[in-house]
């Protein structure tokens, strides 16, 4: 395998592996807390900044960490930097505490997170150990995102809390509920995979016109 | 022991790697929570002012006292509660003068524990407020108990009069039936939303039940210490120790923010703020 440039690395983890949309993990998170666009981006970018600091201290100490016990230091390091932003988060708002709740404790059993760590970190030398982590904790940011948008405007009528529509709008409420989070992210899955069936099928054609 | 493995690494490298990544995180443990502690208390204490601010808005200095059946103290520090203490804050307007208590009501409710901040007011012997600490109740239908205005206006004057012997509630507060409500101790439930109603009165009864006894025998004390400032040596009354820093609170503040962290509600802070 080629080693690709670092923007490649990045961008993989942003589309081409699309933590949510194309790996379909962390499932967890992206139900429970995408009640909001805020709580989605906040989400997601606690996982990326636990991805990152993680992937970069499991690169580093790649050559130290014997085989057998890889998991378990795997683990301690993802653990200490899930508690440093638990720390942060409470410091910066508590508001935010409140809303994102257990889930950020959770981060450390996302497998997103032991995923890179076994998969690409381990393997990599730190700097793209770290832009592959930091591509794929944005895009799962953006997956959350883009969920958290859809059930804000239909489950609250607002976006980013700014009330959207007159006061004659009455809130989908099922979309705020955890049915909503089901339907949303199916129709998100839909939608991508169509446009990445379309997209495949053209290029196809392409490549069959000039054989 | 890993005799099938090419490289076989002896226990001692294995036990030395993970006392090494122990030894690195804790260390970075350690120095974040440093870090962010002051940060911390002073959000949790700013999110209980916000409470309180909303139920009096005349507040500008809160006090945590603890009732216990033989009288009542300035909290020092109010997670160290003797047994069958409760906590509540005596509020103090901007001239010193005591402008209401506010206290603490929990009941379960649809879906979790429905957690309020309610405002007392001395004189009319009323609740004259309530505001939710944290709740996890059905968005657009629990959660009414924080918008719907026919609702909230039996909270203008909810009487939790004292019966003549003091020890206990003249008339129990009780959620009644929408449009049924004949007295000033009765509340009105939200249609479609009973289930929430009923937890918030009867969180308030059981709270008042308990705290008002303890409380309404000795709230001169609480009055004495608004009187004898002038009296006394300015800046040390009791239960001002904070005052020195200009927000007026006793300090550490901890609160039940640290409970209410534990609340894991994807609902809760929109719940507290509506």
């Amino acid at each position: 395998m080629s080693t690709p440039s670092s923007f490649d690395e990045f961008l993989d983890g942003l589309w081409k592996q699309n933590p949510i949309f194309v790996m379909v993990l962390g499932m967890c998170p992206t139900l429970a807390v995408t009640v909001s666009a805020v709580n989605a981006i906040s989400m997601g970018l606690a996982t990326t900044f636990v991805l990152g600091t993680s992937c970069l201290l499991v690169s580093l100490l790649r050559h130290a960490i014997p085989k057998q016990v890889r998991i378990a230091s795997y683990i301690v390091i993802i653990a200490t930097f899930v508690t440093v932003v638990d720390y942060a988060i409470q410091a910066i708002s508590l508001d935010l505490y409140q809303a994102l709740g257990a889930y950020i404790k959770l981060i450390v059993a996302n497998c997103i997170l032991l995923g890179r760590a076994e998969a690409h970190a381990a393997k990599n030398p730190p700097l793209p150990a770290t832009t592959n982590a930091i591509g794929m904790g944005l895009g799962f940011t953006l997956g959350l995102f883009l969920i958290g948008c859809v059930r804000e405007i239909l489950g609250a009528g607002k976006l980013f809390g700014v009330a959207l529509f007159g006061d004659h709008f009455q809130p989908w409420v099922v979309m705020v509920l955890p049915p909503g989070g089901f339907f949303v992210l199916g129709f998100w899955l839909i939608t991508i995979a169509a446009f990445r069936h379309i997209n495949k099928k053209r290029n196809a054609q392409l490549q069959g016109a000039q054989p | 022991m890993s005799d099938t493995q090419e490289i076989n690494t002896p226990s001692f490298a294995m036990v030395r790697t993970l006392g090494l990544v122990s030894v690195i995180c804790g260390i970075i443990i350690v120095g974040v929570y440093q870090f962010t502690l002051p940060a911390v208390n002073a959000n949790k204490k700013l999110a209980l002012e916000r409470q309180v601010f909303k139920v009096l808005p005349n507040a500008k200095k809160v006090v945590p006292y603890f009732a216990t059946g033989s009288g009542i103290a300035v909290a020092e520090d109010i997670d160290k509660a003797p047994a069958g203490a409760v906590v509540f804050y005596a509020v103090y307007d901007v001239a010193d003068k005591l402008t209401g208590i506010a206290a603490e009501a929990s009941s379960s409710g649809y879906a979790d524990q429905v957690r309020i901040l309610y405002a007392y007011d001395v004189d009319k012997q009323a609740i004259t407020g309530i505001g939710v600490i944290s709740m996890r109740e059905t968005p657009g239908i629990g959660d009414k108990i924080l918008t719907d205005k026919a609702f909230l206006q039996n909270f203008e004057a909810l009487d939790v009069r004292l019966s003549t012997d003091l020890q206990s509630l003249a008339n129990a507060v009780k959620t009644v039936k929408h449009g049924t409500k004949a007295n000033p101790w009765q509340i009105d439930a939200i249609a479609g939303a009973t289930v929430t109603s009923k937890a918030v009165g009867r969180g308030i009864n059981e709270s008042a039940q308990n705290l008002l006894p303890k409380l309404v025998p000795h709230l001169d004390q609480l009055r004495i210490n608004e009187k004898g400032e002038e009296g006394r040596v300015k800046g040390n009354p009791p239960g001002r120790e904070g005052r020195a820093d200009g927000a007026g609170w006793t300090s550490p503040f901890p609160l039940h923010s640290s409970q209410m962290a534990l609340n894991s509600s994807p609902f809760s802070s929109k719940g507290a703020h509506a």
